[in-house]
């Protein structure tokens, strides 16, 4: 299957999920702000270019994250998945961005130590997903301990404040995914899985559906904008997922990821490996 | 909408208002952390600093020449702590970014008469678009993404002066 992983991480990179660009679509038809409609008409550009020329649509192709499901033979997907991410560090191209945490010298091929990031969930049908995170809105992403005290309120503070010091720093209008519950390294996971729901649909839990309306209202009323240039649309969605917890805990994480969100699926369909967006 | 050429002079600089929009042409040349660092521990750099772009490109090599596929800003807040000896140090008259640099770097910008241009964030593809071509690469040592690229750029844009050398911005913060 490494063909189809190399095809994987390519459409991934070269091309923006339609409910993405649709999203910045309309982003632009409601923005009034000149300078913001300036950076979304460029953003929609650039996707249209990209696709159209199979070219990475940001130079910065990211941190190389899998997730994975369904897969009983875990140490032959990682060697396999890590053989598809050199591969298509020459074919595709993709930057090579990953150095020696310590050292900073760059790998070259865009392994290393741990990466690429692998994440094995369960699940009773073989898919993977890969998402390229760059690292402009990595670096703002967070997680914290809240005292459980703290509630939905302190969520709400958590996120909106986290989006409010990352300013211009992340490439809004953003995407965000919040997790909440579970332990420290599990909110953060979950906030990651959570950026790979689809953006129109909404929450089965009532509460959370809220909660999401809520945090995108707050967050758009920041003003940021896109790219900064002030305006209406600072964030494109937010999507929740939660964990049970401990009583005495509340861990929230909050990965924020750029309005170009780079993900793929591989799926298997009729006994064949498909790519799809 | 304006269009400059390097080298680009303190008086041109000085013409440019907060919220313009420019396209530029010439020779600009790539620095992150990195060579930053490295060009105020040596002094000096081995090409001129006029104008700098915060990018670090997605390049491919074809037989003897470098080709350019993606390269839009990266974060510029990453090189700021490093302005204020840059602009002392080099003549540096335009830096091209991403998300701007913070309130504190306004005086700087002012002081050295040097203006901050924003490009769109992720739109590689088209910046990539406006290179004509790859005339040098220094400290490749530093890794792909960190090395000094000399780029030959026709009516890269659209610039928005987010940061002009009066003190005014775009940003809130």
């Amino acid at each position: 299957m490494r063909e189809q992983l190399v095809e994987l991480i390519r459409l991934a990179v070269t091309s923006l999920p339609k409910e993405v660009e649709q999203a910045l679509q309309q982003a632009l038809e409601r923005e009034k702000n000149s300078l913001a409609k300036l950076q979304l008409e460029v953003m929609l550009k650039n996707v249209a270019y990209a696709r159209e020329r199979s070219l990475p649509l940001c130079q910065d192709t990211g941190m190389p994250i899998f997730f994975v499901r369904g897969f009983s033979n875990l140490a032959e997907v990682v060697e396999e998945l890590r053989q598809a991410v050199r591969e298509a560090t020459t074919r595709v191209p993709l930057r090579p961005s990953v150095v020696d945490a310590l050292t900073r010298e760059n790998t070259g091929d865009n392994t290393g130590e741990g990466v690429p990031v692998i994440h094995f969930l369960p699940g009773d049908e073989k898919s993977i997903t890969f998402l390229a995170k760059g690292a402009g809105s990595e670096n703002v992403s967070r997680a914290k301990m809240l005292p459980a005290r703290e509630g939905v309120a302190g969520i709400k503070r958590f996120v909106v404040e986290t989006l409010r010091s990352a300013g211009a720093k992340p490439c809004p209008p953003v995407i965000v995914g919040v997790g909440i519950g579970g332990t420290l390294e599990h909110a953060a996971m979950l906030a990651k899985e959570a950026l790979l729901l689809p953006l129109g649909e909404r929450n089965s839990r009532e509460e959370l559906s809220r909660l999401e309306q809520e945090l995108l209202e707050e967050i758009n009323a920041l003003g940021i904008g896109a790219m900064g240039m002030g305006g209406n649309t600072t964030c494109l969605g937010v999507k929740v997922l939660t964990s049970a917890c401990h009583t005495a805990s509340l861990p929230v994480a909050v990965s924020v990821q750029c309005w170009a969100h780079r993900y793929a699926r591989l799926r298997r369909v009729n006994e064949e490996w498909v790519v799809e967006q | 909408m304006r269009e400059l050429s390097t080298p680009v002079s303190r008086e041109e600089v000085l013409s440019l208002r907060a919220g313009e929009v420019v396209y530029l042409s010439g020779v600009i040349v790539t620095a992150r952390d990195r060579a930053h660092r490295r060009a105020l521990e040596e002094g000096q750099a081995p090409v001129s600093f006029n104008v700098i772009y915060h990018c670090g490109p997605l390049v491919r090599r074809r037989d003897d020449a470098w080709e350019v596929l993606s390269a839009g800003p990266t974060t510029s807040a990453r090189m700021e702590p490093y302005l204020e000896q840059l602009l002392e140090r080099f003549s540096t008259r335009l830096i091209i970014g991403k998300g701007g640099f913070s309130k504190a770097a306004r005086g700087l910008l002012k002081k050295h008469a040097c203006a901050y241009l924003a490009f769109t964030g992720g739109a590689g593809a088209l910046a990539a678009r406006a290179v004509k071509r790859v005339r040098g690469v220094h400290w490749l040592e530093l890794g792909i993404p960190e090395a000094l690229w000399v780029l030959e750029v026709e009516r890269f844009g659209p610039l928005i002066v987010a940061m002009d050398a009066h003190g005014e911005s775009v940003y809130q913060g």
